[in-house]
């Protein structure tokens, strides 16, 4: 006897011999479940992504146990800790080497804001140079944080249209940021 | 340990050096002493190579600025004695607008990346350094954020007022 619980199937109509449902839903079922992270860890939020990974909080739950520590089988780029402004070149190149889709999280008040490094040398916050989906904040956030924010990655996987990424809106946003 | 005494040092530096060895100082035991530019050099080779110091360990090249001064900018050299287990301070003051100095690089390949810390931070030219670029900031800074010219930050931003934090 198992106790490994199943996701639901997404509403669709149902009958003996078919289940009908829309792609968008099936996909964003199946990609929400197997995201692979990118760590891109620079400072102390990082530490708090190892104890995420590790066994006690076991990320793997939620069908992230495959790190990709390369950008281009990447589906979410995990941003953890300070970002100096000598250091956003590579954080925008990682970004750019990724496939979409592509989603980006930025964990911790530095990632999202600068935090408490407001300097000349510290990069306000990496919205300024690549979009974010989810912040999560904390100084460092704990564990259980980085995993709700998480879930809330996922649903954004979940819900996206599969156009989405096709779309005028989503040109210009990244022209907004001086990609494509 | 066979040290070497602050006296003793300060008088080999004057026999070699004379008028060149200014404001030495031994705050909190560590000998003090300014030069000038043309004999920096010459004075850290002698402390390195002479058997007596024998400074044969840079430990860090660093720069302070004191606007308004005539020669504002004071380039400090921190020496160690590996063998005598003895430290000492060399400082050498040099115009802000013109603030140049030769190299280290001679004397240790260590001075390299100090040498470029102090550039990057304070502007100070160090000539014949085989690579003066910056190092810590991004290249395109456009400033040496050390010197005590710039405002600590920005009066005129708003993305960081009080209200915003319910403060």
């Amino acid at each position: 006897m198992s106790d490994i619980n199943i996701v639901d199937a997404p509403p669709g109509i149902e009958g003996s011999g078919f289940f009908a449902t829309s792609l968008d839903k099936v996909i964003g079922l199946a990609r929400s479940h197997s995201l692979w992270p990118l760590p891109f860890a620079t400072s102390c939020c990082g530490i708090e992504f190892m104890a995420t990974m590790g066994s006690h909080y076991d990320f793997g739950r939620f069908g992230s146990e495959r790190l990709s520590f390369s950008p281009r089988q990447a589906d979410l780029l995990m941003v953890m800790g300070t970002i100096a402004k000598k250091m956003s070149p590579v954080l925008k190149q990682v970004y750019l080497q990724m496939a979409e889709p592509r989603w980006v999280m930025a964990v911790g008040a530095c990632a999202s804001s600068g935090g408490i490094f407001d300097t000349y040398s510290v990069l306000q916050g990496i919205d300024e140079i690549i979009p974010v989906d989810v912040y999560v904040p904390g100084c460092p956030p704990r564990p259980e944080a980085i995993l709700d924010g998480f879930g809330k990655i996922q649903e954004l996987v979940k819900n996206e249209s599969g156009r989405r990424r096709n779309s005028d809106q989503y040109r210009e946003m990244l022209a907004s940021y001086g990609i494509q | 340990m066979a040290g070497v005494t602050n006296h003793e040092l300060v008088t080999l530096l004057t026999a070699r050096f004379g008028g060149k060895i200014i404001g030495v100082n031994e705050p909190y035991g560590l000998l003090t002493f300014e030069t000038t530019k043309d004999v920096i050099i010459d004075v850290l080779e002698f402390l390195k190579e002479n058997a007596i110091a024998n400074f044969n360990f840079l430990t860090d090249i660093t720069a302070v600025h004191y606007p308004g001064k005539k020669h504002g900018i004071a380039v400090v050299y921190h020496l160690h004695s590996m063998v005598k287990g003895v430290r000492i301070r060399v400082k050498v003051f040099i115009d802000e607008h013109h603030p140049e100095i030769p190299t280290a690089t001679t004397l240790w390949n260590g001075a390299n990346w100090m040498e470029r810390e102090t550039y990057d931070l304070f502007g100070v030219r160090f000539e014949g350094h085989p690579d003066l670029r910056r190092i810590l900031n991004m290249d395109d800074l456009g400033v040496h954020p050390m010197l005590k010219q710039y405002p600590l930050e920005d009066p005129n931003r708003v993305d960081k007022k009080d209200e915003y934090f319910g403060r």
